[in-house]
């Protein structure tokens, strides 16, 4: 067995090892698989129905004839029971509810799915579907005691074509590991965020994830081609084609993208990856104002034009929050605001030029203090590190108040400084960051421990004021549990009718789910 | 007395990217692929610019034995702060060839050129992991050597540098001239910021082939073969403990 010294020498001795492991920061799949395992030993958060008194749903209760169709059906090693065993499944990685679920399933096929949903609707029992369990508004855990679905399993791709860049794969494939599989073919997925290493693919679509390079390509709503989906009664609706252009009949897919799992149990998905770029170059700017970042993004979008692949924004306190809870150097010096803008290409050299050309510009005209730029694949992903981990970076203070609002670009900030102000002193930090290339702030408040005094002033102040804007009160999070009574904040009373008219004709036992996304009556 | 510093710096393929082993076995692949500074060299740098904010060496001068693109390496480290730049010139299909002996003659050859009084060079380089150029450096100019050093002092005419090795740490002083190799812990490297890496495209680099400093780079070396390390195999599960000593001693392990 090494000893310290030993192993730190043998470490030290294989260099290239050394490096992956120095810069712990850029292996995010690696902080990911471990991140999302520890969190829940975390501290133990109080229950869901407890903390916001919620009403248990006219349910079953779940016996043990029921444990014994799961059991014949998919076999012992792929049914999970107990409270203890399924902590981390109960809780989201926030730590912020807490279900009291005590059988999880693990289905390998959409046949084997479509078994257990119509088992359940027959018997009245209620299900929560879960993927990586990354979701940040409460939407991938039980709030009582719903069977989870899981898509662990069911992650096979099965097809990639290279003319057509289609990939058609089953819905539990972890989104970083569909991006390195498909990489090969000298493709990309559409999308990235933070959670990739852990996140399923089936739980992007189902909540129409948005993610770093939006931007670029757009929504799922865009990219999906096809989806695979079983409803409450067990009834598999395929919607699969790969085909990009297909406008026969109603585009059923678009219910499944989007309703977090409320409509159906995304089993399957064709989405279209586009080329993965020869050329990437990142940015890091450091700014004074916030209209100097404003003039930043109108220059970027007119002098990088369509090399431009993403356009994030942190501001001071969550760099600092980074700094401090990871100890993640950050290459400039201290600003108000920061901006990472990516470029994404296929020629590095006319890339470059562009890239040159519009930093001397923004630099010279002193709208920009400062940055650096990299394109070594190391350097980007430590700089990608400081936006990605800052959500990880604010848990280790305690507990999050998140909020993801899409407001018009002139009021993007003035939310944080209002917050900041009307919370004063009571909370450790009002921060703000996110996707400005597309007007979606992250907007962020940490305190010790959940303080209902605390959550009391910021809802709904919030979003009122972000209905005021006519803005959205939830960007690309979902509404889940946390959101769902507030939805009427950015949707009309006739379209949330329409929404609970679609959800009785498609799941009239309602077991899809519970307590998710639509408000309670 | 303000030093002269000389560094090396080496063009490698960057180390987040996936490495490939080409279909002959005689390489990896390095067309289309993702390269950068050897993350030692870039600590390399960053002590020798320290040096001369510090006012202890007046100027430094970065070397890379490369193709082509090597000049993008010593703009790199033109950007963190070095003041110019040499760039010896291998033509690509020799440059997997180049051994530490030959990089070695080509330094010792440039401290004479260039009169240098300090050569700060990484460990290793993290694709062939020699770690050999600097010890062979200061043999050819029968200097002192300091190598893995995590920490540089200077006091009258030497240098006082704190080792990494095997027991621990070890502070050993060395008189100047000397050789210098960097290890892990003695900086963490700045990142080039945008107006330095403006300046940077100002500074000279000066071109020049192995030839011309009369060096030989014939290899001494034939790769056979290049191979990936072995798959790591699935564990199996046994049932119980009396399975588990049976297994282990099948294969030997007690």
């Amino acid at each position: 067995m090494l000893g310290g010294k030993e192993l730190r020498h043998a470490i030290s001795m294989a260099s290239r090892w050394t490096w992956a492991s120095c810069n712990l920061s850029s292996n995010l799949y690696r902080w990911n698989k471990t991140f999302i395992h520890t969190s829940s030993c975390h501290r133990k958060c109080e229950l869901t129905s407890k903390r916001y008194q919620v009403k248990r749903g006219k349910y079953n209760e779940i016996n043990e004839e029921n444990i014994k169709f799961f059991t014949e059906l998919l076999g012992p090693h792929r049914i999970i029971e107990g409270e203890s065993e399924l902590e981390g499944h109960n809780t989201d990685w926030l730590d912020t509810v807490r279900g009291a679920s005590s059988v999880l399933l693990k289905p390998k096929t959409t046949e084997e799915v479509s078994a257990i949903l119509s088992y359940c609707n027959q018997h009245r029992l209620a299900v929560c579907p879960q993927g990586g369990n990354t979701g940040l508004v409460g939407g991938s855990v039980p709030v009582f005691d719903e069977i989870i679905i899981s898509t662990n399993l069911m992650n096979k791709v099965e097809n990639v074509d290279t003319w057509s860049g289609v990939v058609t794969c089953q819905s539990g494939c972890v989104l970083e590991a569909l991006d390195q599989h498909v990489a090969d073919f000298g493709l990309m997925v559409p999308l990235d965020l933070g959670a990739k290493g852990s996140c399923h693919i089936g739980g992007n679509v189902s909540t129409n994830a948005g993610g770093l390079r939006l931007l670029r390509y757009g929504s799922l709503h865009g990219s999906v081609l096809g989806v695979e989906a079983v409803l409450a009664s067990g009834e598999v609706i395929d919607c699969m084609t790969a085909m990009k252009k297909d406008n026969t009949g109603y585009d059923l897919k678009h219910l499944f993208i989007g309703s977090e799992g409320t409509l159906g149990l995304v089993t399957k998905i064709a989405i279209h990856c586009p080329p993965r770029p020869q050329a990437v170059n990142l940015a890091l700017l450091g700014l004074s104002t916030y209209e100097n970042v404003l003039k930043t993004y109108v220059a970027a979008k007119s002098k990088l034009g369509e090399i431009l692949s993403s356009c994030e924004f942190i501001d001071r306190s969550s760099l600092e929050c980074v700094e401090e809870n990871l100890k993640l150097k950050p290459p400039i010096s201290s600003h108000e605001y920061y901006m990472l803008i990516e470029t994404s290409g296929s020629n590095g050299t006319h890339d470059e030029e562009k890239l040159n050309i519009f930093l001397e510009d923004v630099l010279g005209s002193g709208i920009v203090d400062d940055g650096t730029v990299a394109s070594e694949p190391s350097r980007m992903l430590h700089i990608w590190g400081l936006r990605e981990r800052i959500a990880e970076a604010l848990h280790h203070e305690g507990y999050t108040y998140k909020y993801d609002i899409s407001t018009p670009l002139s009021h993007f900030y003035k939310m944080v400084e209002d917050m900041r102000k009307h919370l004063g002193s009571k909370i450790i930090r009002c921060c703000g960051y996110g996707h400005i290339g597309d007007g979606n702030l992250h907007l962020n408040i940490t305190t010790d421990e959940f303080d209902k005094e605390v959550l009391n002033r910021i809802e709904p102040a919030v979003y009122e004021w972000t209905s005021k804007v006519n803005g959205s009160i939830s960007a690309e999070h979902g509404l889940g549990f946390k959101k769902r009574n507030y939805i009427h904040y950015s949707k009309s009373s006739g379209a949330v009718t329409l929404m609970k008219q679609m959800k009785k004709l498609l799941d009239p036992n309602g077991i899809l789910n519970p307590y998710k996304v639509l408000p309670d009556e | 007395m303000s030093l002269r510093v000389l560094v090396g710096v080496k063009r490698v393929i960057d180390y987040a990217v996936k490495i490939r082993v080409r279909p002959d076995k005689l390489g990896v692949v390095t067309d289309g692929v993702k390269h950068s500074m050897n993350p030692f060299d870039e600590i390399a740098i960053e002590e020798a610019v320290r040096l001369k904010e510090k006012k202890i060496a007046k100027e430094v001068v970065a070397v890379s034995c490369g193709p082509t693109q090597a000049q993008e390496t010593i703009r790199t480290a033109l950007a963190m702060g070095a003041d110019r730049g040499i760039h010896v010139e291998i033509p690509a299909k020799e440059v997997e060839k180049l051994e530490p002996l030959h990089v070695a003659k080509i330094m010792a050859k440039l401290v004479e050129q260039e009169k240098a009084d300090l050569v700060v060079l990484g460990k290793q380089a993290i694709d062939d992991d020699s770690n050999a150029t600097a010890q062979m450096t200061a043999s050819i100019l029968d200097w002192p050597q300091a190598t893995f050093a995590s920490k540089i002092e200077k006091t009258d005419g030497e240098l006082q540098v704190t080792r990494e090795v095997d027991g621990g740490l070890e502070t050993i002083k060395v008189k100047l001239p000397a050789v210098v190799s960097a290890d892990l812990r003695l900086n963490e490297p700045r990142y080039a910021t945008l107006p330095n890496i403006m300046k940077a495209k100002k500074k000279k680099i000066a071109k020049m082939k192995a030839a011309d400093l009369g060096v030989d780079t014939t290899s001494h070396f034939e790769v056979l073969e290049v191979a990936d390390p072995p798959v790591r195999e699935a564990g199996i599960k046994v049932e119980d403990v009396d399975t588990l000593i049976t297994k282990l001693k099948e294969t030997g392990r007690i």
